[in-house]
């Protein structure tokens, strides 16, 4: 199926005439990075922007720097790139184990961690690292730079906090002072390439706390509050894991679709909940199953 | 209509292109790059992979527009002098049943095998999740992967 709406196309090289064809088309102009989501959506004929603006020629968005303590992951970044990190690979593994479960290699080769909180689906496999690790999202407007707490940035499916005529420019991950491990435990219809049915990111810092972030089981990807607030403080046992999952109904709120019934994804978060956080925990201290190793 | 200007299986190409063309219909029927196929149209299924600057990448995707001044291949440059090991080793494996996923399924490997000569069952199989087939139910595909270091080494 060949595109039938017509659009003008952009490429520019600087963040200021990205910024000045933004506030010119305002809300019929379209941002293109990768495109494995926004080229789909013109196809599908959701989406009918005036402008295409290409910004994959603007150098600035293509970094990926660890400076004191701080990942900077620019706009351009793509999958490939955050997975074939050895930074992200050795600093954040988590991450990095949540971003080996999206899509396939020909997607991952173009798509974007910054096209892919834009688009926030509510199945995004990057949002619960985003959310617990606390990520900051830098975006830029013509009244200059604002930071968004990932914790602020999904309003709802496909609803985000940039306002119109902004970018984001890069996304920023702190390191933990304190030590840590993490998982994401990702349950998929089959092994490779799938939409999560549900998904369950958790990290775990010494001194007993514990951030716990799920997607696919509500509007918007988001940390499992009540679920923290039992168990932050304590060391974790078998007695407090079961306590844990009685809570996960109050926790989330997944529907019936094509790839899972509600009551499915209800009772594998339990599982899920049980396997991640006992990962989680063991890697602390580097034991429990290697990062990027299946969990469910 | 713009012109753009890109390398094509070694060679330096020009094509008049709309903003909204799709680069898997300018390489098909503007250049007769026949070995990229469209089937699903969003990236899912694989079989119009091509290699971007040496990266797989789904042709149905992206739009022709985007890829001025930068460099891709096909099958038909992969194997323009003569067939490559891996894709004797789909002869061999009888890889093949209607072919319609076969130049997709060899772009993903060529690219995989240049990043990673000696991959692991579990790395062809993750290298290839996203190119599906609906006829020889993979084994023979990952299988004609594996033996292609093995049938180098032979050669030697």
């Amino acid at each position: 199926m060949a595109i039938v709406h017509e659009f003008e196309y952009f490429r520019p090289e600087k963040i200021e005439d990205v910024i000045k064809l933004l506030g010119e088309y305002k809300s019929k102009a379209r941002l293109l990075a990768g495109g494995t989501d926004l080229v789909v959506r013109i196809k599908d004929e959701l989406e009918f922007p005036e402008a295409v603006i290409n910004i994959k020629e603007v150098e600035e968005l293509r970094k990926l720097e660890f400076i004191e303590g701080k990942l900077h992951i620019g706009a351009l970044v793509t999958f490939t790139d955050l997975i074939d990190s050895d930074i992200v690979r050795e600093q954040f593994p988590f991450f990095w184990e949540s971003v080996k479960t999206i899509a396939s290699v020909g997607v991952r080769n173009r798509a974007t961690l910054a096209g892919n909180i834009c688009s926030a689906v509510p199945s995004l496999d990057s949002g619960p690292a985003l959310l617990t690790y606390e990520a900051d999202i830098v975006v830029m407007g013509k009244e200059g730079e604002r930071v968004i707490s990932a914790l602020d940035w999904f309003l709802g499916p496909r609803k985000n906090a940039l306002k119109e005529s902004e970018l984001v420019c890069e996304i920023i991950f702190s390191l933990p002072e304190r030590k840590h491990g993490g998982s994401y435990v990702k349950l998929g219809r089959y092994k490779g390439e799938d939409l999560a049915q549900v998904g369950l990111g958790i990290l775990a810092l010494e001194g007993n706390e514990y951030r716990l972030a799920f997607c696919a089981v509500g509007p918007i990807p988001k940390r499992a509050k009540k679920l923290e607030a039992l168990l932050n403080g304590k060391p974790l046992t078998d007695s407090l894991i079961e306590e844990a999952k009685k809570l996960i109904p109050e926790e989330i709120s997944p529907i019936t679709d094509v790839r899972a019934t509600k009551e499915y994804r209800l009772h594998v978060a339990k599982v899920m909940l049980e396997r991640g956080i006992k990962a989680a925990v063991e890697r602390i201290d580097g034991n429990g199953p290697a990062y990027g190793e299946k969990l469910i | 209509m713009k012109k753009i200007s890109f390398i094509l299986n070694g060679e330096k190409r020009n094509a008049y292109v709309e903003p909204n063309d799709l680069l898997v219909d300018v390489l098909r029927e503007k250049l007769g790059m026949h070995s990229i196929k469209y089937a699903c149209g969003r990236g899912d299924c694989g079989a119009c992979t091509i290699l971007l600057n040496g990266k797989g990448v789904r042709s149905c995707i992206i739009l022709a527009i985007e890829v001025d001044g930068q460099e891709i291949l096909t099958l038909e440059g992969l194997s323009e002098n003569k067939l490559t090991s891996l894709q004797e080793s789909f002869i061999d494996h009888s890889s093949f049943q209607c072919g319609f996923c076969a130049p997709g399924m060899i772009m993903s490997a060529t690219e995989l095998l240049n990043k990673n000569p000696n991959p692991t069952e579990e790395e062809v199989k993750e290298g290839l999740s996203g190119n599906l087939c609906r006829c020889t139910g993979y084994t023979p595909i990952i299988e004609a992967v594996l033996d292609v270091e093995k049938k180098d080494v032979d050669k030697k």
